[in-house]
């Protein structure tokens, strides 16, 4: 274990605003650290809680889902439904003991390319200060 | 050689086509599956170097050789540019020798290249959607671009998972449905005029919704229009009458979009006709009161005895309880003002019997049209720029913004076109604007985009007043003078040379004299590095424009994004700046952002031509990503068809259990039914469960053989 740590961070993103906004970021050159893998999603709503435990039991120190903002979802009312599954998969993820700091919802819009950049440094920054999943070592 | 080759292998693969085209249903039915498919995945990988942009920060070799590595992966390929013919040539050219049952291609975003690689796996012969992309650019070389290992191994992972993706995906085939032979414009400035006359013009019915009770918009507003100095008014009306003659078009003044459903082809649009408290005569007619209603004499207008400030005028004229806000509205109906009107019906006596055209007790009305498209053009408000109280606006008489300028100084306007200082009226002699009042500014306590059009007119104002009121003298401060157009920058020159005065610099501080009511005006004079104190009669703010108020809630209504100030989001800023990511619908004019009238109405033909390109095809394809009921896994739980914003799923009885059904037509493949089935029974085509957790094992678990 001398090499140094790497966050396994995974961002499911909506394909109209957040992966957008983060495609925007690209094009206007903002740096930002390169910890975090997308999978794009043509909305937030489809993101299954499973699939947030899979990726946690398949050793993901974060998970990152990233949406329109309330009253612009591309679809009406997916991120809200999203949103409303974070409460629980946050509260479950608080009660089997691992920090749920390690899951994140964020909105970022199609036009917030320097918002989507600050998100990433600061999940990659929260993560990086819980340290690796307590999950990584189970699964080894 | 390479052509040729390519040609042959197009015709060879129609016959794979036809006999795909023939039998599509079988092929659907087994995508409503899990796929059992057991043949192995042969995927082709092929990495973009976009010049240096992704080869600068990524090291490709390092990235082709890990792509080798990867299961499934039966070919690996990389080029300079994949997008351009040659690049797209290597994909059809592999499908055929290296019998690939999957695309990937590691280059920019799917959002950008998408539809160009899935029609070169399409030409290949193979399903247009067996593609799947690995964002390496927007996402990775341009925001790592210092980071070359960390850029290579986040491209590794990204090719990994696209890979898992693209060794499960399956042969989809977009649903075509017919479009509605008619379009729906919101707004009747001069974008939305224009727009409504050239889809009008080329035989498409078009509906044109103003909010206010007349279309002309802000242009009806303005005196003269730089750099011509054509008279607003004389060169709008024209048009304002063809729209309200229009054969093609069906007007609805004093009316607002209240729901919108349906999708491109099919918008169901409901519409709420606020009740003017006026009857048109043709609604008079349909209460059988035969050649009544409204016909413009104004016989109530006299008689009504309430006072309200002219909104059309800035509040400078007083108009009436039942009013028209200028002589030329169209159409020329009178409208209540409800929240004034105090139901006193002398309006109705004046009306008379034969017309009855006034019923105080209106109600608002709803209104259900089918349109296959739509142009939002709903323009801007000026920005409060008494928020900026250093100027003091609406704390000083005589200070005003341009388009209170505009009203007075124009012939129609409530001076009869006298320019004179509210204070005292009294004709102004020193007249001070101040340019980028409330634009350019990063406070945080205004708007941080020039808003275009500011310096152009101001320099207007300037000339006017000098053609008007010889020996008056216009003091211009400004920061930088934008006059980009054709013949703007002439024009500059022109009001120079008529001896207006520049000072360069921003105004700090305006001041009121309270006896002569006179203004101080503060600045930095940046050219002369000195500070600068003027005294004048009239402080004329050229203020910022902001989205109009109702944009906000019409652009949500048609699921349209806006940018962080507002301003309505284009598809793409340079490429495809009339579009919106909603398919079907269309932006004209200001609300995409500030533009000047030459460059507005520019935008609103393009507009028009590209909502009228559905149209005049008859049938667009809808992509393909519905949800899909997998029936033995059904429970019959119904919580889906709650979900569902679009009311696409149902339950239904079926060999006597209950299970969802899903109308493709309805479904816009948003997947939240698919995240939230407790029993995992709905596959969301494109985006299936199992596809998706095969991306999150593919980075997480490794897969590399």
């Amino acid at each position: 274990m001398a090499e140094e740590w790497k966050p396994k961070i995974i961002g499911i993103l909506c394909n109209w605003c957040s992966y957008a906004g983060a495609d925007l970021a690209g094009g206007g050159r903002i740096q930002y650290p390169p910890d975090v893998r997308i999978v794009r999603v043509m909305c937030t709503g489809r993101v299954d809680p499973l699939f947030i435990m899979k990726a946690f039991t398949d050793g993901a120190d974060g998970v990152l889902i990233s949406g329109c903002h309330f009253g612009d979802c591309h679809y009406l009312e997916g991120n809200y439904k999203a949103a409303k599954r974070m409460f629980l998969v946050k509260s479950l993820l608080k009660n089997i003991g691992l920090e749920d700091k390690r899951l994140r919802m964020t909105f970022v819009s199609a036009s917030e390319g320097a918002k989507w950049a600050s998100v990433i440094g600061d999940v990659v920054k929260t993560v990086r200060e819980l340290g690796p999943s307590p999950l990584t070592e189970l699964t080894k | 050689m390479a052509e040729r080759k390519t040609k042959k292998e197009t015709t060879a693969k129609k016959e794979t086509k036809a006999t795909k085209a023939a039998a599509p249903a079988p092929a659907k039915a087994k995508a409503s599956m899990p796929s059992t498919d057991t043949k192995p995945s042969r995927i082709g990988v092929f990495i973009c170097h976009c010049g240096t942009n992704i080869a600068g920060s990524i090291d490709i070799p390092t990235l082709q050789s890990y792509a080798q590595n990867l299961p499934n992966v039966a070919y690996v390929d990389n080029y300079q540019y994949m997008c351009s013919t040659p690049g797209q040539g290597k994909i059809e050219k592999a499908i055929a020798e290296h019998k690939l049952t999957g695309i990937v291609v590691a280059a920019c975003s799917p959002r950008l290249h998408e539809p160009t690689f899935r029609t070169a796996t399409k030409e290949g012969g193979l399903n247009p959607f067996r593609f799947e992309m690995a964002n390496i650019r927007e996402q990775n070389s341009w925001v790592h671009m210092h980071d070359r290992e960390g850029a290579t191994s986040k491209a590794e992972d990204a090719v990994r998972i696209a890979v898992a993706k693209a060794a499960l995906l399956q042969d989809l085939f977009p649903k075509s449905v017919q479009v509605e032979k008619a379009a729906m414009v919101v707004g009747a400035g001069v974008a939305g005029m224009q727009a409504a006359l050239d889809l009008a013009n080329a035989g498409i019915k078009t509906y044109l919704i103003e909010k206010d009770p007349t279309i002309g918009g802000r242009m009806s507003q303005l005196d003269k229009t730089f750099p011509t100095l054509d008279c607003s008014q004389c060169i709008l009306t024209p048009k304002m009458v063809d729209v309200g003659r229009s054969e093609n078009i069906e007007l609805m003044t004093y009316s607002e979009v209240e729901a919108v459903e349906g999708y491109i082809g099919n918008f169901d649009v409901t519409i709420r006709k606020k009740a003017r408290g006026v009857l048109t005569p043709v609604e008079a007619e349909a209460r059988g009161i035969v050649g009544g209603g409204c016909n413009g004499c104004g016989d109530c207008e006299a008689v009504c005895p309430v006072i309200q400030p002219n909104t059309f005028e800035m509040g400078m004229k007083p108009r009436k309880a039942i009013y028209i806000q200028h002589p030329q509205v169209v159409p020329l109906i009178y409208t209540t003002d409800k929240d004034s009107c105090i139901k006193c019906e002398l309006c109705v006596k004046a009306c008379g019997n034969d017309k009855r055209a006034i019923d105080l007790n209106q109600e608002d009305e709803f209104v259900k049209v089918k349109v296959g498209t739509a142009i939002l053009a709903t323009g801007y408000d000026i920005f409060p720029i008494e928020k900026k109280t250093e100027w003091g606006y609406k704390k000083f008489d005589n200070v005003i913004t341009s388009l209170e300028f505009e009203r007075l100084i124009c012939a129609s306007g409530p001076t009869g076109g006298h320019m004179v200082r509210p204070s005292d009226g009294k004709a102004p002699k020193r007249v001070a604007f101040l340019l980028c009042a409330g634009s350019r500014d990063n406070t945080g306590n205004a708007k941080a985009y020039c808003s275009r059009f500011c310096c152009m007119y101001s320099l207007k104002h300037a000339h006017q007043l000098i053609e008007k009121m010889p020996g008056t003298i216009p003091y211009i401060f400004y920061m930088d003078i934008r006059s980009f157009g054709k013949m703007y920058e002439e024009f500059y020159y022109r009001i120079q040379d008529e001896g207006a005065k520049f000072i360069r610099g921003r105004v700090s501080n305006v001041l009121e004299d309270p006896t002569t009511k006179n203004l101080w005006v503060m600045a930095d004079d940046t050219l002369l590095d000195r500070p600068m104190k003027l005294e004048v009669d009239l402080v004329v703010l050229a203020a910022a424009v902001q989205p109009a108020e109702l944009t906000q809630k019409t652009r949500k209504l048609f699921g349209v994004s806006c940018s962080m100030d507002g301003w309505l989001l284009e598809a793409h800023p340079k490429l495809n700046p009339c579009g919106t990511t909603t398919a079907g619908v269309f932006l004209a004019g200001v609300c995409q952002g500030p533009k000047d009238i030459p460059d507005t109405v520019a935008s609103a033909e393009g507009a028009a031509s590209a909502a009228s390109i559905p149209i005049h095809r008859g049938e667009v394809e809808l992509e393909p990503y519905f949800a899909q009921c997998i029936e033995e896994k059904c429970a019959g739980c119904g919580m889906c068809v709650n979900l569902c914003p679009y009311s696409a799923l149902a339950l239904v009885e079926k060999d006597g259990r209950k299970v969802m059904e899903v109308t493709e037509a309805k479904c816009k493949g948003c997947g939240t039914c698919g995240g939230f089935c407790p029993g995992g029974a709905i596959w969301m085509q494109h985006f299936a469960t199992p596809q998706i957790i095969a991306q999150i094992d593919a980075f997480l678990l490794g897969g590399e053989k």
